[in-house]
């Protein structure tokens, strides 16, 4: 984990506010993110905390508020004056972004070893030998059997679409990967295997990362900091073990007793 | 000298939101600290609010009031109001907690947990493997175990990899809360033994020990905490 | 824009309209019969569209041929014929063809399929034009799935039928997002696509509807035609047009623009290659279509560009199987 306090955050978020007609979807949130942190943002269904995701990623467009991007080159760029282009590439290379479904992450009809290879192909990649070997590390690195790599992800259990969703996102080796539920609807084995391997990948790669999770375990087992939200607007922040152990707010502290074991 | 860890005049109590907005007082005016080579052990009944003084140490308790200032070589972090990743920073290189549980991580080995401590802590891969070894063995933790997840192993176990993840790392604070709990004697009297070493290292510690020998055996000092219990709001 | 305006260096066929002169009729093959031209009062336009129709189809070409490759939506209009039959085809046919134009359709290099003969009456009758099996006396071109043998020439338009314009449709279904990947250039795709064909077989196994990468920018479809016919759409003199009736898409090739066909360095394109000759003219380095012979399972390959097969018998060359 890289401290990161030399180069400033990598990303910077202001008042990041999306309406749906009356109702808020995201209101007025701002954080920063530093290289090599995990922020969980945790919240009840409809708390906005899969708003703020798009927001980030821009599938949504704000109506007021911003978005800062560190690129490699040092400059923080507000990602709504990148052109479509750079912001596709942007999110092609150095950002990752893991589904909830697997079907919106991944390409179901496309092979294992197709799917992960896209990223590369899509920055340029034209060696067909390369794209494959490299695939066939990023399997083995997600726990995929080698041969599996000419599988459908559609042949595949939920947990390995998960796995193969995360190894098509960090081929390109990117440093910033927003996660949205990615272990909700999997088996509890199956979802302790997930985060493990997650856990393992974020700390070695000194990814950061924007997790988007109900469950707080999965907060306490990933992330340095997390964020509450409620009804679109953040209510509590910090530490993330200082916000589940020593929660100040009423709606925190309702959500940490409401779990069996967090 | 610069204490390693400096409590002055904290306060903490928790408001219960679900109970009516209750609020339970727990410390109040807390002014206590450790230098180097000491061993400052709390003492009081439980409910005093001796292992909430640990929490807040590593900042994972808030403070209502106060500061509890922590030495990081020659600068000094505010852990009450220091911003998170900084509390984060501060954990991998100087604060070293050990308590009665360990917060398991699901599928990594018992020695990968007390490497990866070592590493964080910044020891080099090759010297926080040889370090890791070195404790898990003088902590007479069966080396057939030793890459197993400690999920399944016994209280004792799961303990004493909880120590060697605190200790195997050089950091100058250490903020124990009963780490011998559930050891026999042999393995107290380990504990007992890498705890002095540490403090003839210079090392601080702050620890909650409920077992008489073990506390007559570490302490340099005894704080009771029952003097700064917190007055119920009015 | 003035009916003159259609006339540039990419040649578009005169129509009706014309007030230049035509050039002189070409000589109509003798083996067709003459279809009578439309009377007026028949009911029908020349060539069956309005006029308002046919110039709305020229703009969009005229489009198409400013940016090459490209997916020009067009009003795609009703045809008295089925969706798959080359209602795009037959739209941009109409929309070029002049009173002095030589018409010739193929299907799968054949001009007597149903579907050749079909679409060449339907232009001999509601447009009055001479038709042709000669590939080298056609102006207008109207092909399902083949490009001719015999190299085209200047002056000379090739109409696909396009059954399905946009080759990344199979592998993004979103007609939303497959625009945005041609307005940015995003075709990795295509690659993936390539991809899954070695994966699956060793080689590239898509052998028609084999995408290329026109003049540098745009990835099209060049219709289901065999990728053997590919190389051909590279540098080719005359101008080709490709439409898409049911999608309403209409996009061309300009004469003279560079067409390649996209691959991978360690598996570069190839085009199939024939072991044997054709059995009817002996001719090598054609498309060869396999016929069976009887229910014993007897085959011969023959030429499936039946007007070069001809031509070459007529010139007394001979297959072993003639």
């Amino acid at each position: 984990m890289s401290a990161g306090a030399t180069c400033g955050p990598l990303l910077c978020v202001r008042g990041l506010t999306k309406r749906y007609g009356h109702r808020i979807g995201c209101a007025d949130v701002a954080f920063d993110l530093d290289p090599g942190e995990v922020l969980a943002i945790v919240g009840e269904s409809g708390s906005g905390k899969s708003t703020l995701l798009s927001l980030i990623a821009r599938d949504l467009a704000p109506d007021a508020g911003t978005v800062r991007y560190r690129l490699r080159d040092g400059t923080l760029a507000d990602l709504a004056a990148l052109s479509e282009a750079e912001r596709r590439h942007l999110m092609r290379t150095d950002w990752g972004f893991i589904r909830q479904d697997a079907a919106q992450g991944l390409r179901m009809g496309v092979s294992a070893g197709g799917n992960v290879g896209e990223r590369l192909m899509g920055v340029g990649a034209r060696h067909y030998g390369r794209i494959r070997s490299t695939a066939a590390e990023w399997l083995g690195k997600v726990e995929i059997a080698a041969d599996r790599i000419d599988d459908p992800p559609k042949a595949f259990s939920g947990g390995m679409r998960q796995r193969l969703q995360i190894a098509r996102n960090l081929v390109t080796g990117p440093r910033l990967v927003l996660m949205d539920e990615p272990t909700s609807g999997l088996d509890v084995s199956v979802q302790a295997r997930l985060l493990d391997l997650i856990r393992r990948l974020v700390a070695e790669l000194g990814l950061a990362v924007v997790i988007v999770t109900h469950d707080l375990a999965v907060a306490r087992l990933l992330s340095h900091r997390m964020i509450v939200m409620r009804g679109g607007r953040v209510i509590e922040s910090g530490l993330t073990d200082q916000v589940l152990d020593d929660p100040a707010e009423p709606y925190t502290q309702l959500l940490v007793a409401s779990v069996l074991a967090a | 000298m610069i204490p390693l860890i400096a409590f002055e005049d904290v306060a903490k109590r928790f408001t219960l939101h679900l109970r009516g907005g209750l609020v339970l007082p727990v410390v109040d005016s807390v002014s206590l600290s450790v230098d180097p080579g000491e061993c400052v052990v709390l003492g009081g009944p439980s409910g005093a609010g001796k292992s909430s003084l640990l929490r807040m140490a590593s900042g994972n308790y808030r403070c209502d009031r106060g500061a509890i200032r922590v030495r990081d070589g020659d600068r000094v972090v505010d852990v009450a109001t220091a911003p998170p990743r900084e509390i984060l920073d501060l954990r991998r290189r100087v604060i070293a907690s050990v308590s009665q549980f360990l917060r398991v991580i699901p599928r990594v080995g018992a020695r990968a947990v007390v490497e990866a401590a070592g590493r964080e802590g910044g020891l080099a891969p090759q010297e926080a493997a040889r370090r890791a070894a070195e404790l898990l063995a003088r902590l007479n933790l069966p080396e057939r175990l030793w890459d197993l997840p400690p999920a399944t192993f016994s209280g004792g176990e799961q303990q004493r990899v909880n120590i060697a993840r605190g200790l195997v790392a050089d950091k100058p604070l250490l903020l124990l809360d009963e780490p011998t709990a559930s050891l026999d004697a042999q393995n107290r009297a380990v504990v007992v033994a890498l705890i002095r070493e540490r403090q003839a290292a210079g090392a601080g510690i702050l620890g909650i020990f409920h077992d008489a020998d073990v506390r007559e055996a570490v302490a340099t000092r005894i704080v009771d905490v029952t003097r700064f219990r917190a007055q119920a709001a009015a | 824009m003035s009916d003159e305006g259609h006339r540039g260096d990419a040649r578009l066929p005169g129509h009706e309209t014309d007030i230049t002169p035509s050039p002189e009729p070409h000589a109509r093959t003798e083996d067709l019969p003459a279809e009578p031209a439309p009377e007026p009062g028949t009911g029908y336009n020349f060539a069956y569209l309005d006029e308002g129709t046919k110039r709305m189809i020229r703009r969009a070409i005229l489009k198409a041929i400013a940016i090459p490759g490209y997916q020009v939506p067009f009003a795609s209009r009703e045809m008295p014929m089925p969706y798959g039959w080359g209602t795009g085809g037959v739209q941009v046919t109409a929309a070029i063809l002049g009173r002095s134009d030589v018409l010739k359709v193929i299907d799968q290099g054949s001009d007597d399929t149903t579907n050749a003969v079909s679409i060449r009456a339907f232009f001999a009758r509601t447009a009055g034009v001479a038709v042709t099996t000669r590939t080298a006396e056609a102006t207008v071109i109207q092909t399902r799935h083949r490009i001719p043998e015999r190299p085209l020439a200047e002056g000379q338009v090739l109409v696909y039928q396009v059954p399905i314009p946009e080759p990344l449709r199979f592998l993004e279904p979103r007609e939303t997002e497959t625009r945005q990947l041609h307005a940015l250039a995003e075709y990795g795709l295509m690659h993936v696509k390539l991809y899954e064909d070695i994966a699956r077989h060793g080689h590239i196994a898509t052998t028609y509807a084999y995408p290329v990468e026109v003049a540098g920018r745009y990835v099209m479809d060049p219709s289901p035609t065999p990728k053997f016919d590919n190389p051909k759409m590279d540098d080719c003199p005359a101008l080709q047009l490709f439409g898409a009736g049911r999608e309403k898409r209409i996009y061309a090739v300009p004469p003279h623009t560079r067409v390649r066909s996209l691959d991978f360095e360690d598996h570069p394109f190839r085009v199939q290659h024939f072991a044997e000759p054709c059995a009817l003219c002996a001719a090598r380095g054609v498309y060869l279509d396999e016929v069976l012979l009887d229910d014993a399972g007897r085959r011969m390959f023959v030429c499936s560009d039946t007007d070069h097969c001809e031509e070459r018998r007529a010139a007394g060359h001979r297959g072993e199987g003639a």
